[in-house]
């Protein structure tokens, strides 16, 4: 068993808006930015688009953590989409950890597409938040 | 109480008499004492089926959406906030509703009788002005209304007056809520281990049935999210991840529209705490953003505005 928990990588699922976020993705790996391997990335039109239930559905899949990321408020292409998800983002954090899902399970960023360097730190520090975390038990679907 | 029924009694009659309205929707006796049954009326000379009492429970509000001809709903101070969402939504036209408010009405939670009798039958029940009497083979007891109220409920001063048409007994005078927040500080002064456990064992005994969705006035949706299977969000199984899951979600689509009119928990079959959810979510919207859906029409509901200095010190 103590082998294998060594070999434990989180894994984490992305949501990346795919004006801003995914454009700085793009640029951190054309910068050869280092960042660790454990996002897989899902391109969104918007932070809008995130509804919840794909975060819900992402716990429940078992994946170890789950990172919201969208243009900063003022930058969004669709000129509010991003002010509208704030809203929302704030009351499912909340509802998340109220109901007993670890803090920094989901977590949330708002990074540009000239932010290349901001997005490998994120990820850096996701990836470390969430590997001291462990393994996501709690609402995954056994 | 008898008064207010009374009263009630003359508006409907007044109202259908003058062709105002097609229908008036509200309580009458069913074969159940402990409770009434919705009932629509649509001539004046069945107004007398109508009742008026600490047993109307149900959040009639619900049959409105998606009726053309011009209604007149019971409606009591949470049911009310439930109107200016759907209207809020599109779901309901204001002009096609006559709203007649209890503003002052207290209805008691069934479920706390139940508990109380333990197993005995009520075969009869005899509205007191501060009491009932309920009645069975071999006993007859007296109830304070005051010891059974149901939770939540809260009778509001600060409703705006446009969404009343006709006003049924006394406004409140204050603020008044039968239950404060406790159980919400307690949990959140828990670890997350330990509101973990508190959730586990309140989801594990749902049997996904729907009765809390079937009860909401606000879940109108064509196709809920739990009936979708293509793609199919979550399982239609009793297991606990998806019980669990579909209780977030289903808090977080009313999230910024709940009342706390308590529809859900009532027709809960289970006795699941249904309604925690809802009340944090609201306390973290009126903390947050300063809102409360339905108090005052004019406002925009909580979820579907914003402002650009919203807080966001959770994003990095």
């Amino acid at each position: 068993m103590s082998t294998e928990s060594e070999k434990w990588e989180p894994k984490i699922l992305a949501f990346l808006c795919s004006w801003c976020s995914y454009a700085g993705a793009d640029l951190a790996g054309v910068s050869r930015l280092q960042y660790p391997p454990n996002v897989r990335v899902v391109k969104v039109p918007c932070s809008g688009r995130i509804n919840p239930v794909f975060i819900v559905k992402a716990l429940q899949q078992g994946w170890d953590g789950v990172l919201v990321s969208g243009c900063h408020p003022g930058d969004c292409h669709y000129i509010t989409g991003n002010y509208y998800a704030r809203r929302r983002f704030a009351v499912l954090k909340n509802i998340l950890e109220f109901i007993g899902i670890e803090q920094g399970r989901v977590q949330f960023s708002w990074v540009s597409a000239g932010e290349g360097e901001k997005f490998a730190t994120v990820i850096k520090e996701v990836t470390e938040s969430i590997r001291k975390l462990g393994p996501a038990q709690r609402l995954v679907k056994k | 109480m008898v008064d207010l029924e009374k009263q009630l009694r003359a508006q409907a009659k007044k109202l259908l008499e003058d062709k105002a309205v097609d229908c008036v929707i509200g309580y009458e006796n069913s074969d159940d004492p402990l409770m009434t049954t919705p009932c629509f009326i649509t001539a004046p000379n069945e107004v007398d089926r109508l009742v008026l009492n600490c047993l109307c429970g149900n959040n009639l509000t619900k049959y409105l959406i998606g009726r053309k001809e011009k209604t007149a709903v019971v409606a009591k101070a949470w049911d009310v906030r439930s109107v200016a969402v759907l209207v809020k939504e599109n779901q309901v036209k204001r002009e096609n509703v006559i709203i007649i408010g209890v503003p002052s009405l207290r209805i008691v939670d069934q479920k706390k009788i139940i508990a109380h009798l333990n197993g005995k039958e009520v075969i009869s029940v005899i509205l007191k002005e501060n009491a009932i009497e309920v009645q069975g083979d071999v006993f007859s007891e007296d109830l304070l209304i005051d010891d059974y109220l149901q939770a939540g409920c809260e009778l509001r001063d600060d409703i705006d007056d446009s969404m009343f048409d006709i006003v049924i007994g006394e406004m409140p005078a204050s603020k008044q809520n039968i239950d404060d927040d406790d159980l919400i500080k307690q949990l959140e002064a828990m670890s997350s281990e330990q509101r973990w456990e508190f959730f586990k064992k309140e989801f594990s005994k749902c049997i996904r049935c729907y009765a809390c969705r079937e009860a909401c006035p606000l879940c109108y949706c064509k196709s809920c999210f739990v009936d979708q299977n293509f793609p199919a969000w979550f399982s239609k199984s009793t297991d606990l991840s998806d019980n669990m899951s579909f209780h977030i979600i289903r808090a977080l689509h009313a999230a910024g529209r709940c009342t706390d009119c308590g529809a859900c928990f009532r027709a809960c079959p289970n006795d699941i705490n249904l309604r925690v959810l809802n009340r944090k979510i609201a306390k973290d919207i009126k903390e947050l953003f300063d809102s409360e859906p339905g108090l005052n029409p004019k406002e925009d509901l909580p979820l579907t505005s914003y402002k650009p200095d919203d807080p966001q010190d959770f994003i990095k």
